[in-house]
């Protein structure tokens, strides 16, 4: 990939990501005020197929956005680039993908 | 009618028979001293004149004190863009850069070599990265035709030659190299001058090698690196921004990629 397609990657998924966590942060201070526990939450959001959309975006663009921001801190704060760096990288946003998707499928 | 009337002065005129110095004033001076890496701080006591420029500072202490100090400078007046350095730690153009502007009420003045270059000796810092990277950001120019050929009619007012004209009065002084952190954290980083410059060169209708010039500002260390927090047009002594012309370049760069625009 070139950088012209990493930088858009990382703008278009900050674009998507903005409106979704304001959101997410609403539901957080819904969900937590009757106290927090996994059990509740999944009950009051299982079977919900908007909201199972609405993460699966959000984890998606998520996994996308943040290993490119830390490729750049990498890169700038230490120095650190390169193809082993970016495959490193690559794996961290599988490891992303494949945590938030396990949490997005526990609701459907 | 009235005669023998002297003209009288005009008030907003600045009263120009006393000094805006007063006489016999001094003013202490710091200087960043060393060769290569080391770097040590020498005292002067550099007495004030008016109209002083901190190039004059420099130049005074060169004649009067101390002739081994090293600097560089040409025109003088702004133009040749080789005198610049960090003065109370903003990179300037120390020609134009009047003291009475810079020492404030502490009346300090701090005069280094530019950040972000290694130092040669003193306050001559080594160019020769910024000019390479000029280079390697695609900034030499490639003619359509032979000088044989016949001049290209470009409109003024199409957006390219505006876009052109924006940029194209840049005196390689290096001060937004210097105020850029980007440079100082990535070292692979082109900076705002040679982008800059290749900005202008793909807005130049008579550029051969557009495509090139893209393809070199578009890898890695190229303008998708720029953080855009513009630190190159508030230093900028002309009064450029590099920033905007970086925007330009990623856009252009992301619309390629993407086949959206017929530009080439
Ligand atoms: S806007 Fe870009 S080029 Fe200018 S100082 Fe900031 S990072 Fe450097
Ligand atoms: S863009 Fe401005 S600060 Fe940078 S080298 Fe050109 S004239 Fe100097
Ligand atoms: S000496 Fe030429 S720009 Fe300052």
């Amino acid at each position: 990939m070139t950088e012209a397609a990493l930088y858009a990657a990382q703008r278009v998924t900050a674009m998507i990501l903005a409106p979704l966590v304001l959101i997410h942060l609403g539901l957080i201070l819904y969900a937590v005020s009757d106290g927090l526990t996994a059990d509740e939450i999944l009950s009051r959001t299982r079977g919900n197929m908007a909201w199972a959309a609405f993460y699966g975006l959000f984890v998606l663009s998520a996994a996308v956005h943040a290993p490119l921001g830390l490729r750049n801190i990498l890169r700038e704060w230490l120095g650190l680039r390169g193809r082993m760096v970016d495959c490193v990288l690559v794996l961290f946003a599988a490891l992303l993908a494949g945590l938030g998707l396990r949490a997005v499928l526990a609701v459907i | 009618m009235e005669t023998g009337t002297a003209p009288q002065p005009d008030s907003t005129e600045p009263d120009r028979t006393k000094p805006d110095v007063p006489l016999g004033d001094y003013l202490t001076v710091r200087v960043s001293r060393g060769k290569g890496p080391e770097n040590r701080y020498e005292e002067f006591q550099v007495p004030r004149r008016e109209n002083q420029t901190v190039l004059d500072i420099v130049t005074w202490i060169q004649r009067n004190a101390d002739p081994a100090l090293s600097y560089r400078f040409a025109c003088r007046v702004g133009v040749c863009g080789s005198c610049a350095m960090t003065v109370n730690g903003k990179p300037r153009w120390t020609c134009r850069t009047h003291v009475s502007k810079v020492i404030g009420k502490e009346r300090s003045l701090t005069i280094e070599p530019l950040r972000n270059l290694p130092r040669i000796k003193d306050l001559a810092a080594d160019m020769s990265a910024f000019f390479e990277k000029w280079q390697q950001a695609g900034g030499r120019f490639a003619g359509k035709t032979d000088r044989t050929g016949p001049l290209a009619r470009i409109d003024p007012e199409s957006p390219g030659r505006k876009a052109v004209d924006a940029g194209i009065e840049c005196i390689n002084c290096a001060v937004c190299y210097s105020a850029c952190d980007v440079v100082t954290w990535d070292e692979d980083y082109l900076g705002p001058a040679a982008l800059n410059r290749a900005w202008t060169l793909v807005n130049d209708e008579r550029h051969a090698e557009k495509r090139e010039t893209m393809k070199k500002v578009s890898a890695a260390g190229g303008c998708h690196s720029c953080h855009s927090h513009g630190s190159c047009v508030e230093h900028c002594p002309i009064g450029l921004n590099p920033t905007a012309g970086i925007a330009g370049l990623k856009r252009r760069s992301v619309l390629q990629t993407f086949r959206l625009s017929g530009e080439k």
